[in-house]
């Protein structure tokens, strides 16, 4: 650590200065750091038992679980991290070298420790279980490889100090390997999860031989092919790195979103919207239907939250208006009264209700503070969920048991229902359309600028003459809407609602997606919905991943802080939104250094400089504090 | 940034003479609940008069046990205003601080009643309990804080609410798959504790005597704590302005820490408090309660610390005693179902109404405007 302080910056006067790289050396805090964060993650990845969980879906079989894969990708991404330099415009970094990997090995031991702690508590005669109910003596055995108490915990000592000098060694290949290596992997994770989509779609085609050679059935892939398509992706995304860098650079200089580009996703969608659902069978098609559903309403809560900014806790409340309505107006059994109009006859009706409810709740929380806002909708939702169970409201509502025999979407010549997933799917994709569509075309209007501007400052905004809680509300009640039309579908898709459906999980939920995907994006919000839901799932709707079970709403959540921790902008950021979260990160970074202390001198003077992740300035006059980085 | 004269707090925008469609509806909420209320007052209160009510044991019983679950209400609605207070964001994990030293002082609790302290040594084990409860919830806040909320200091409020709302997912679902979705059962109160009390001719049981009484001694402390030693002092310098407190010499870091520990303890104690009331305890416990100390601490006024004890017993009273009075009188069957919407609707009146609380917001420089 002290060492790492040898020289200053060579800093001129002209530009920003070059960094300095120093020798490698251990950095013992960070690898001591990175030991005890591994094993603590270790330690609890067993005592859940999600390890044993995991191991159960193959990746390659015979030889890599998915299991084995979360379990041991811990102490490998620990050593990477513990490596990882730590750049800092204008002060000297720290250089790779061998040494590297005995940081990585002293974190895999540190690592160790965990799992061996919990193999420990295994071996006791003390009954673990009472408390810790997931820690099974299955899990033990998983641990010490099936192996005797000595040779096992060696074993997992080796393992694990593999995996983690092999995530060191990820800072000593070249750029473009680690890249290959990367895709490589990537590439074989994905085709062992898609396993239920590929046999589906090969099935339909009958491919089935194809499906039998590369795949296992509810498994992961084969051997040999894994290794093949390891080997193909590698060498492909390593011949065509350069390259794709380039048309990346190129398109980025036209315009962040040319028209063109965004004609072409659009034209390529459609089709593959159109056709995919003819390649699979119905199991597949449900999956897209639950991930239609979801977009449906992450579109609307996108809205709300990421064209407004409006954190609204109580969205499945407005799912729940639009589930109930269809369902009481036109189920046959419909408590108190039945109407059994059709679908579409309801659909209006749903629509003024849902707006009636958007008006309702928005309008005593839109002057509210940002947070205070958020906990009221929160509010809003119990209530509502709370009521409909109650005596009080239940016997309008059917109470706990819901309605049922809710008829399916009628389009005269044919009722469209949930044993059909595939036209589901179709009506499904019709809404969502219609959904990003309207989206699309707010978020340029002027109402969408006036979003936008309310959003960055509510003050100016309202200055600038902007009806701050008219837009707000607007933003609620279109929200409201096209949750209404999530909730329609679902009840029509299920055939029956229930208070259960409305949990407050649905929120989060699709909170989670909108936010990972890319708050006030559309197409951000479709990757959310496409690989949160497609894969990990709803709230009671499985994913590919169907063996998350229990700890798919515990990744939720680690998703969820992880996202706000290191990307809030989403996977598919929108360039105004990156801008805002990073620029003044930027700005901030400009004035203080990493520990917080303020830098002499100020900030660089051209602050309009300031790109996304990068300070163009000069910090000529930045020191670097006594401990260098960190 | 420098010298901006702070508007005045929730001035309610009344741009125009015309009312707009907003105040239009705040207007007919505020009428239609004040109307709803009395009414349902009255029709209650014939009905007593008429003899239909409950027994006067009942009212007292009624009444204490609000005061005993207010006042844990209010130990768990601290650590909301005092986060809030310091770094202006709602820490929703802060009912899962809660849970998990109920959660894991019931594992205590267990043990001691295995080797049979509980019974012959009651008091200690609560004690000991105690410790442990408020051991776990200081450690749980600090690691949340430590791991989730420094990075994020300086970034937008939003982002810190939204991580908050996952850390709180997280710790749900972790304390769930350690410990199992089960609901795990305290050991039966020892008899010294489970029968009543004798107050000046008022008989109440002891049980909730004593939570009355440890929330009553824990909270003094606490307010010694921040009025009367030099941390205190720093604690308070931190939550009016960060950037002029560091300049003073005070450890910004620490005293935030320090913050979230305190938060924590005071949780850890509500924790205790809610095992000796309910007894039950699974992962999902801190939800209703947080959401419910969040609303005591509207009720109070959020970043002031008495506030929070006095919002707390206020919604503690109104939950145990607002469905029967008020609900019933306007003739809702069920009423008893009903006490959660009772505590989320005083919560959304209170917003309505006074947003700032009964006793007044203590927000710091940068969370008034």
């Amino acid at each position: 650590m002290a060492d790492t302080m040898t020289t200053q910056p060579t800093a001129t006067a002209d530009g920003p200065p070059e960094a300095t790289v120093l020798a490698a050396a251990i950095e013992w805090r960070r690898t001591l750091g990175y030991g005890a964060l591994g094993a603590a993650t270790m330690a609890f990845i067993a005592m859940i038992g999600m390890y044993a969980t995991f191991d159960n879906r193959l990746l390659i079989v015979p030889i890599l679980s998915l299991g084995a894969l979360v379990y041991f990708g811990v102490p490998l991404t620990m050593g990477y991290l513990a490596g990882a330099v730590k750049v800092v415009p204008g002060r000297p970094t720290r250089g790779h070298g061998p040494i590297d990997l005995a940081a990585g090995a002293i974190v895999g031991v540190l690592s160790s420790i965990g799992p061996l702690v919990v193999v420990a508590l295994l071996s006791t005669d003390f009954n673990i279980r009472q408390t810790f109910p997931n820690m099974s003596p299955a899990q033990r055995e998983l641990l010490l490889f099936g192996q005797s108490t000595g040779s096992g915990s060696l074993t997992l000592i080796g393992v694990t100090v593999v995996a983690a000098v092999l995530g060191a060694a990820f800072h000593l290949i070249h750029g473009k390997f680690r890249h290959a290596i990367v895709i490589g992997v990537e590439t074989i994770v994905v085709l062992s999860l898609i396993e239920l989509i590929m046999r589906n779609f090969l099935d339909n085609l009958g491919l089935t031989f194809l499906h039998r050679a590369v795949w296992v059935t509810n498994s992961g892939l084969r051997l040999i092919p894994a290794v093949l398509i390891f080997l193909l992706a590698a060498v492909l995304s390593y011949s065509l790195s350069g390259r794709g860098t380039q048309v990346k650079q190129k398109l980025t200089e036209q315009s962040q979103e040319s028209r063109a580009k965004s004609a072409i996703a659009i034209a390529v969608g459609l089709v593959i919207l159109v056709v995919a659902p003819m390649l699979v069978g119905s199991l597949v098609n449900e999956l897209f239907v639950n991930v239609g559903l979801f977009l449906l309403m992450a579109l609307g809560l996108n809205i709300v939250i990421g064209y407004a900014g409006m954190l609204h806790l109580g969205y499945v409340a407005f799912f729940a208006v639009g589930a109930y309505g269809t369902a009481l107006l036109t189920s046959p059994l419909a408590p108190s009264f039945a109407f059994e109009m059709t679908w579409w006859v309801a659909l209006p009706i749903v629509v003024v209700a849902a707006t009636i409810a958007g008006l309702l709740i928005g309008a005593p929380v839109v002057g509210l503070r940002g947070d205070y806002l958020a906990i009221v909708t929160l509010g809003f939702g119990e209530i509502i969920r709370i009521g409909v169970l109650s005596d009080w409201w239940g016997p309008y509502f059917g109470g706990a048991q819901g309605v049922q025999q809710v008829p399916g979407v009628d389009f005269g010549f044919v009722e469209v229902r949930g044993v059909d997933p595939r036209a589901m799917f179709y009506v499904t994709a019709a809404f969502v359309i219609v959904a990003a569509y309207a989206s699309w075309r707010l978020q340029h209007s002027r109402t969408g600028r006036s979003w936008a501007a309310l959003r960055e400052d509510e003050t100016t905004a309202q200055v600038m003459g902007i009806d701050t809680a008219k837009a707000k509300l607007l933003a609620f009640v279109i929200g409201a809407i096209f949750a209404s039309f999530a909730g329609s579908l679902f009840a029509s898709k299920v055939g029956s609602v229930f208070p259960s459906s409305f949990d407050l999980l649905v929120s989060i939920i699709v909170l989670v997606v909108v936010i990972v995907g890319g708050m006030g994006h559309i197409p951000g919000v479709m990757v959310g919905a496409i690989v949160l839901i497609g894969v990990l799932g709803g709230p009671t709707q499985p994913g590919i991943l169907q063996e998350l079970g229990e700890y798919k709403l515990l990744i939720y959540g680690a998703i969820l802080v992880y996202m706000m921790l290191e990307k809030p902008e989403g996977l598919v950021p929108s360039l105004a939104r990156s801008r805002e979260l990073h620029g003044e990160e930027a700005q901030q970074d400009a004035w203080f250094d990493k520990k917080g202390n303020l830098l002499e001198g100020g900030p660089p003077a051209d602050g309009e400089a300031i790109r996304a992740g990068a300070v163009d300035g000069s910090p000529d006059d930045a020191k670097p504090t006594e401990e260098g980085e960190r | 940034m420098s010298a901006d004269v702070a508007p005045k707090p929730q001035a309610p925008a009344r741009r125009s003479r015309r009312l707009t469609f907003v105040e239009g509806v705040l207007w007919v909420i505020r009428i239609g609940a004040i109307l709803l209320i009395t009414i349902g007052l009255i029709g209650s209160i014939t009905k007593f008069i008429g003899g239909g009510g409950p027994s006067a044991e009942a009212w007292r019983d009624l009444i204490v046990a609000g005061f005993a679950q207010g006042s844990m209400y209010g130990l768990i609605a601290l650590g909301y205003s005092m986060v809030y207070g310091v770094l202006g964001f709602i820490n929703f994990a802060h009912g899962e601080v809660f849970m998990s030293g109920a959660m894991v002082g019931f594992f205590a609790a267990n043990s001691l009643n295995q080797a049979g302290v509980w019974d012959s040594n009651p008091l200690l084990s609560l004690f000991i309990v105690l410790l442990v409860a408020m051991a776990t919830s200081t450690l749980v806040a600090i690691l949340v804080e430590r791991v989730a909320y420094r990075r994020l200091r300086n970034s937008p409020r939003l982002i810190m609410l939204i991580t908050s709302i996952g850390v709180s997912f997280f710790l749900q679902y972790a304390f769930a798959g350690l410990f199992g979705v089960n609901l795990r059962t305290y050991p039966a109160l020892p008899p010294i504790l489970s029968g009543r009390l004798d107050i000046l001719g008022l008989s109440i049981q002891t049980r909730q005597a004593l939570v009355i009484v440890v929330a009553l001694v824990s909270m003094i402390a606490l307010y010694q704590l921040v009025n009367r030693t030099k941390t205190g002092r720093a604690l308070r310098a931190v939550a009016e302005d960060k950037e002029i407190a560091a300049l003073m010499g005070i450890n910004v870091d620490r005293t935030i820490v320090l913050t979230f520990a305190v938060g924590g303890a005071m949780a850890g104690i509500a924790g205790l408090l809610y095992a000796i009331l309910f007894r039950g305890v699974f992962f999902f416990t801190g939800f209703l309660p947080g959401i419910k100390a969040f609303t005591a601490a509207v009720l109070g006024g959020i970043g002031n610390i008495p506030g929070a004890m006095f919002g707390g017993v206020l919604l503690g009273l109104f939950e145990t005693l607002g469905p029967l009075v008020i609900l019933d009188g306007l003739g809702i069957p069920g009423v008893s179902q009903l006490r959660d919407v009772v505590a989320f609707s005083a919560l959304v009146l209170m917003l309505v109404f006074r947003p700032s609380g009964l006793l007044g917001e203590r927000l710091g420089a940068e969370d008034r405007a």
